[in-house]
């Protein structure tokens, strides 16, 4: 019966793709992929990545798609004729898809309990969590220990997009006419003149923020973490910002705090590692941490995860909100 | 500093890598060069010290959160990464510390903590690409490096940028992603990611069809990181619209990190375990080096601005690193490395040079450049001097690596005769388009265009000069003094050739 619904999904996926190549209004393709993502975190679910189905959920479906609309206000929603490549391009789609599909031929069979991957590392990790880091979610134990360097890395990945797209972003604005404050332009106010939306979206805002922090500091115990917590945070701002407007979001958490947030995160998750050094030990070994080298560990898998969550929170709301200030410029 | 000795693999990463968000916090905001340049500057010693140990036959092995590999993600320092850890950060530091004045004037001060952070993130990325032992931490650095880069590259006030940066970002994220592709395709086949054990395991499962695609995604991939013609379309433009300090660190490094992967993927890997992969390797590798070499010069010779024929010429050159690693000989891979050394020093000194140039001259044009030497004669003489160790002239850094490629190719027999044949083509058009530059600024006669109405360009910042001097002279140092360089070479070209069957 799953198999028949990842069948079902699949193919949705695959029109979901073709719509998206097809369609000439980028409003569309944006729509689009918000829904190609939102199948692909189903997937994921059946799968049983349910770490991996929620941050799809929350990143490409929801604030992607808020960035990508962020952009097209910025341009315009049709897309110009002109692709050059066309036919390149299709090759190389069609000839990497073959490839793939050739590669499929000598895979394990799905689900099997012999494949590779469930015969070496895996089972150490299945095995050894309980007695290192005593954690129930073993997802949380390689991503925040046992490959917690990776994790670093996508934490900076996050960062350096953030920094990219301020740095961009922040180019030629100068010439900008800096607004009187009492001068509201449409943009700016969200949709306050609009009830229900407003009623209904400020309702929203806490519980989306509460269950953002229980996916932050319940990532040891099911899924979530620091990426997914920080993505739903920052959503639950995005919302604000969307139904109240920009510049009380700004108001309420300014820009300064968010490059604090940005920066805090980043430089946590580092300090962390460090402290491994400075006690004795490699970098990010959190055994040392404390006098009990597991206690040690979920100590330090909690902070770490508490630097993801702040950087990715201060790095996508300084995006929507870069983009938000170029909108008005 | 002995009880630091062992993180020194983890603090080549880490100490770019924290120091970046801390140039965001840091005020007042011209502070930002000065720590940028202090990082990179570390960086650089910390490979120097790294070096040393592995001169001395030390093989730094480090396992992050103390968990050992295939557990946990391991890192390791040998004679081929120490190499190429020198060049990433020297180049870095060099450009940077050469590139203030210029940066200055292309980028606002309001912006330039940002700049200075991205700058750092891509050494750390390059760096951490350079210490992983583990294919997918090799991955995350590499997008690390890419992102900054991508950054880095649009910094520059010149919207140009802007397209070739997005041509840099499509093709960069393909290359990425094909890498991934053959990354997921070999765990789904060994269950592990650590390279080394990857060698292990993969022997039960070679020449199965995942294996096989999951070599093609990643060399493909791989290649197209490394601008590995036919696949380099995006480094002309990139390199010649990017802020002048950052053409001159990444022409220097930024597709040899990628060769590294390529290489040490491939022989690591793959070489010993798929059934006549070394004769495939060369088969298609030698032959795109050839064309390599011959296309990017012939576009040189009839380019017009200076930075893209500096860039095409970069083109021509991943040829010949690429003609040495295809030969599969330990003269021929050691030929290769080496020609990555030497190269960065020309093409890191050539871009030290037009960045120079660029103080005075907006237009970088060879028309518009005629007569600039007798203005400017300090600069232009290091830029003779680079452009003849890029030709391969004795004396000069690029003659060492030639003269080896040319008797490992010897080596081949009759193949090698027209290997050799096409080493000297490309090194006579290297001639040309050098000469090109020479002609155009000692003999053509002054221009007076708006740049230099009342004919009052002076020389070059002092700084600057003095920096761009001493990459010129690196190249005569290490034309005679060819020690270094070519015992790491050798002895990563033997560990290389060790894992052929």
């Amino acid at each position: 019966m799953t198999a028949v619904f990842s069948i079902f999904l699949l193919t949705l996926l695959v029109i979901t793709a073709l719509g998206i190549v097809r369609t000439r209004n980028l409003f569309v393709a944006v729509m689009l992929l918000g829904i190609f993502s939102l199948l692909i975190a189903i997937n994921f679910f059946i799968l049983d990545a349910a770490d991996v189905a929620l941050t799809e959920a929350a990143v490409g479906a929801g604030i992607s798609t808020v960035l990508f609309l962020g952009a097209l206000a910025l341009t315009s929603e049709r897309e110009r004729l002109g692709t050059r490549h066309r036919w390149l391009s299709l090759a190389v789609v069609a000839s990497a898809t073959l490839v793939v599909l050739y590669a499929t031929f000598d895979k394990p069979r799905f689900g099997d309990p012999n494949a590779p991957v469930h015969q070496h590392v895996a089972p150490w990790y299945l095995e050894k969590t309980p007695e290192y880091i005593d954690i129930p979610n073993v997802v949380t134990a390689v991503l925040g220990s046992f490959r917690g360097y990776d994790t670093l890395g996508e934490v900076f990945v996050v960062f350096t997009a953030g920094i990219g797209v301020l740095f961009l972003l922040s180019a030629r604005r100068h010439g900008a006419a800096h607004r009187p404050p009492g001068e509201r332009d449409p943009s700016g106010i969200g949709l306050r003149e609009h009830v229900i939306p407003r009623v209904v979206g400020r309702l929203l805002v806490p519980f989306i923020l509460l269950f953002g922090l229980y996916v932050q500091f319940h990532g040891e115990y099911g899924p979530g973490g620091g990426f997914q917590a920080g993505a739903l945070i920052a959503a639950a701002f995005i919302l604000y910002a969307l139904v109240e407007g920009e510049d009380r979001t700004l108001a309420a958490v300014p820009q300064s705090w968010l490059n604090a947030l940005m920066v805090g995160g980043a430089l946590l998750y580092g300090a962390v590692g460090l402290a491994g050094i400075a006690l004795g030990s490699n970098f990010l070994d959190y055994s040392v941490l404390a006098a009990n080298p597991v206690a040690g560990q979920q100590l330090g898998i909690i902070l770490i995860e508490a630097g993801v969550g702040m950087t990715v929170t201060g790095t996508l709301l300084s995006i929507f909100h870069a983009f938000a200030a170029r909108d008005r410029a | 500093m002995t009880g630091l000795n062992a993180h020194l693999p983890a603090l080549q990463v880490v100490v770019p890598l924290l120091i970046a968000p801390l140039l965001i916090l840091l005020r007042p905001r011209g502070l930002a060069w000065a720590a940028a340049t202090a990082a990179s500057a570390m960086a650089f010693a910390i490979a120097v010290q790294m070096t040393v140990g592995v001169l001395d036959g030390q093989e730094y092995r480090y396992a992050l959160g103390g968990w050992s590999a295939p557990y946990g993600i391991e890192l390791l320092v040998d004679s081929f990464s120490a190499l190429l850890l020198l060049i990433v950060t020297g180049a870095s530091t060099l450009a940077l510390l050469a590139g203030k004045a210029s940066l200055d004037s292309e980028i606002e001060p309001r912006r330039q903590p940002l700049f200075y952070s991205a700058w750092l993130l891509a050494l750390a990325g390059l760096a951490g690409i350079l210490v992983a032992a583990d294919a997918f931490n090799i991955f995350v650095f590499m997008e690390i490096s890419s992102l900054a880069s991508y950054v880095l590259v649009a910094g520059g006030p010149d919207r140009r940028a802007l397209p070739a940066v997005f041509k840099y970002l499509l093709m960069g994220t393909i290359g990425a992603t094909f890498y991934l592709i053959g990354v997921g395709l070999v765990y789904m086949m060994t269950g592990t990611l650590n390279l080394a054990d990857m060698e292990l395991r993969i022997h039960e499962v070679a020449d199965q069809k995942p294996i096989l695609v999951a070599a093609g995604f990643i060399t493909v991939g791989l290649a197209l990181k490394a601008a590995v013609f036919p696949l380099h379309v995006w480094l002309p433009n990139a390199y010649t619209y990017a802020p002048h300090a950052v053409s001159a660190f990444f022409a220097a490094c930024a597709t040899k990190v990628a060769l590294y992967v390529l290489l040490r993927f491939d022989f690591v890997v793959f070489q010993q375990n798929l059934t006549g992969h070394e004769e495939q390797f060369a088969a298609y590798l030698m032959p795109l080096a050839v064309l390599a070499i011959l296309f990017g010069s012939a576009v040189a010779l009839f380019e017009s601005n200076l930075k893209r024929l500096l860039a095409y010429s970069s083109v021509a050159q991943i040829g010949y690193i690429l003609l040495g690693a295809s030969l599969l000989s330990i003269g021929g891979v050691s030929a290769s490395l080496l020609h990555m050394f030497n190269h960065a020093l020309a093409k890191g000194a050539l871009f030290l040079a037009v960045m120079a140039i660029a103080t005075r001259y907006s237009q970088l044009d060879l028309q518009h450049l005629a007569g600039a030497a007798k203005r400017m004669p300090w600069t232009f003489s290091a830029l003779v001097v680079a452009g003849l160790s890029l030709i391969g002239v004795p004396g000069t850094a690029g003659f060492i690596s030639k003269w080896y490629l040319v008797a490992a190719a010897l080596e081949e027999g009759v193949l090698g005769m027209a290997l050799v044949a096409v080493i000297v083509v490309g090194s006579l058009m290297a001639v040309v388009y050098i000469w090109r530059i020479v002609e155009a600024a000692w003999f053509a006669p002054a221009d007076k265009s708006a740049d230099d109405p009342g004919g009052s360009v002076r020389e070059a910042p002092a700084a600057m000069l003095a920096i761009l001097w001493l990459a010129a002279l690196a190249n005569v140092y290490f034309g005679i003094a060819t020690g270094l360089p070519r015992e790491l070479a050798t002895a990563a070209a033997i560990s290389l050739m060790g894992h052929l069957p």
